[in-house]
């Protein structure tokens, strides 16, 4: 079975830049797709040759990931194009040696899981927020907030995102769990709710303004159409 | 100094003068000649890279590589205190000599025009306490040489085998006393976009609050507001009294090309910072300083109530984050008439 070039995207749609909480798909770093039997490759690019390679070695290794695991899929080549550690990272991700050993010398063990577990924390709050504000649109105050459990919130876009980002994390999503936790789980109170959101709005800032500045550089450097920006 | 004033080129705007400090400006050569042999992959993607944050500018601001790489003395002059309403700029040096054989933008070659012209510049050096004894001779050397009241810093440098370092190190902490003793009161940090270390986040900003806290008589500078982490800079600058954010990136890069987000990132560092403590720049020649300046004395928040809950920036504001901060900051002494009164 030769796979399918739409599932082939669905699945790289779910890898995310860790740092911006988007997927791949969405910021145009994918360059390139081509399907062969059952051989896929993919190229990857980046705003910069400096990006960190630490967050580009994640992104090269999820994408081979999810390629393996799309039916049909018996060899992933993912390459990370223009940058200026491509080759040890390609070599890494590709030859399965992990990022440590791609950088030999270079590092102070595989700490990736560590740094993608913080960022994983902040695109939880970011999503939480973005939920949050929207049921306050709808003339919630922060206060009914702090009381609602899941199951009282519709199952909207911006829900299901927040969702995704709490099983990620391990906490409850059943429809009795409280709406507002924090990222260990902890729930948020009625007294703290509002220092809480505050808080959870400017890692939001900072997520998408990243993703902002990421979008225009890479736009710049591949002479490709910048988006436009987005109103909240 | 009398004399110098009134060769500026004073900006005014709807009756309104402003006092200007560039608090970021590089003298830098990242012309091929400069290239260390064997290392001009890594020099040439460097400036590519500044050269796209560059780019982000409006389009009439931009600059051909070939200049881009190397500019001019004439050109310096003339885009910071002719055409840019310069009254004083601020040299942070970005050494990078692994790459460029004489240094990217050294204290030395800042030296230089700093020299010729004393009235317009002031000069910062550096230091890595990863040079211990020896390195902390040198460093005091340079401040009695030059005068310097100010150091940027690079925690995330390499040397050896040492993948940067951070100022909660024991190894910083004679510096920082040093600096107190020497009266180098300003710690500008280079918190922002940048390659290492690769395992460690190299943004984080958790050692400013360490040293910030151990050493309340200097002002540390974040540079670039610490973005990517933005967060987690203005969190801890709510907290300490002596941290301070530099606006660079936030300006150059964002107020043009990305307005909206510009102004809900300015929104959160007034709130969280204040008007108080942060500081105008251009991190000339990644921009010019020009069209930051007059956009940013125009600017206000767009239409949408996602602004609402933001702090509004006065004409007094814009003065103080222009200028008046940074003058705070250096003892630059500015004319009585182009104070406001918080500040005088």
């Amino acid at each position: 079975m030769i796979p399918n070039r739409a599932t082939v995207l669905d699945a790289l749609s779910g890898v995310r830049d860790p740092e911006l909480d988007e997927p791949i798909t969405d910021l145009k770093f994918v360059a390139s797709l081509e399907i062969e039997d059952g051989t896929v490759s993919v190229s990857l690019r980046l705003p910069t040759y400096y990006c960190a390679p630490n967050f580009a070695y994640l992104m090269v290794a999820d994408a081979r990931e999810a390629l393996l695991s799309v039916d049909g899929v018996e060899e992933a080549r993912v390459v990370l194009d223009d940058h200026y550690a491509s080759r040890e990272i390609n070599g890494g991700v590709n030859g399965g040696r992990g990022f440590a050993r791609s950088f030999p010398g270079q590092t102070e063990g595989d700490t990736l899981d560590e740094l993608r577990g913080i960022f994983r924390r902040k695109s939880f709050v970011s999503r939480q927020e973005q939920l949050c504000r929207s049921l306050i649109r709808e003339g919630r105050s922060p206060q009914d907030l702090a009381g609602m459990r899941l199951g009282e919130a519709r199952e909207d876009s911006t829900f299901e995102k927040y969702l995704e980002r709490r099983s990620e994390l391990g906490i409850d999503t059943s429809p009795d769990a409280p709406l507002v936790v924090d990222p260990d789980g902890k729930r948020i109170t009625r007294a703290t709710v509002v220092e809480h959101l505050r808080f959870a709005s400017t890692v939001r800032t900072s997520l998408e303004g990243n993703a902002e500045l990421c979008t225009g550089l890479l736009a710049v450097r591949y002479g490709i159409t910048d988006r436009e920006e987005e109103t909240a | 100094m009398a004399q110098e004033k009134e060769e500026s080129a004073l900006y005014e705007k709807d009756g309104e003068k402003y006092y200007v400090v560039d608090g970021h400006v590089h003298f830098w050569n990242a012309s091929p000649e400069n290239w260390v042999e064997g290392q001009e992959e890594y020099a040439k993607g460097w400036i590519e890279c500044f050269y796209a944050y560059h780019e982000l500018g409006p389009p009439e601001w931009h600059w051909s590589m070939e200049k881009y790489q190397k500019y001019s003395e004439e050109d310096m002059m003339k885009d910071l205190f002719e055409e840019g309403y310069v009254d004083k700029a601020i040299f942070l040096p970005t050494n990078l000599r692994e790459w460029y054989k004489d240094g990217f933008n050294t204290t030395e070659a800042n030296a230089v025009l700093a020299e010729k012209y004393p009235d317009k510049f002031i000069l910062n050096t550096t230091f890595d306490p990863r040079e211990g004894s020896e390195g902390l001779k040198v460093f005091e050397e340079k401040v009695n040489r030059y005068g310097c009241k100010g150091v940027k810093l690079y925690t995330a440098e390499w040397m050896n085998d040492s993948k940067g370092w951070t100022l909660a190190d024991p190894e910083a902490e004679p510096y920082l006393e040093k600096c107190m003793e020497l009266g180098v009161t300003n710690i500008h940090v280079h918190k922002g976009p940048t390659i290492w270390p690769l395992t460690k986040d190299a943004f984080d900003v958790k050692d400013v609050d360490v040293a910030a806290t151990n050493f309340p008589g200097l002002t540390f500078i974040i540079e670039h507001v610490g973005l990517p982490r933005i967060e987690d800079f203005c969190f801890m600058a709510t907290q300490e009294p002596n941290v301070w954010g530099g606006l660079s990136v936030v300006l150059g890069a964002l107020m043009h090309s990305r307005p909206r987000f510009f102004a809900r990132v300015m929104g959160e560092l007034l709130f969280w910072v204040g008007e108080d403590k942060l500081t105008f720049s251009s991190d000339y020649a990644l921009w010019s300083p020009k069209w930051i300046l007059e956009g940013f004395v125009d600017w206000d928040y767009p239409e949408g109530h996602e602004f609402d809950d933001f702090p509004r920036l006065s004409t007094e504001g814009k003065k103080k984050i222009l200028g008046l901060n940074a003058a705070r900051l250096y003892d630059i002494e500015v004319p009585a008439e182009l104070q406001v009164a918080a500040t005088a």
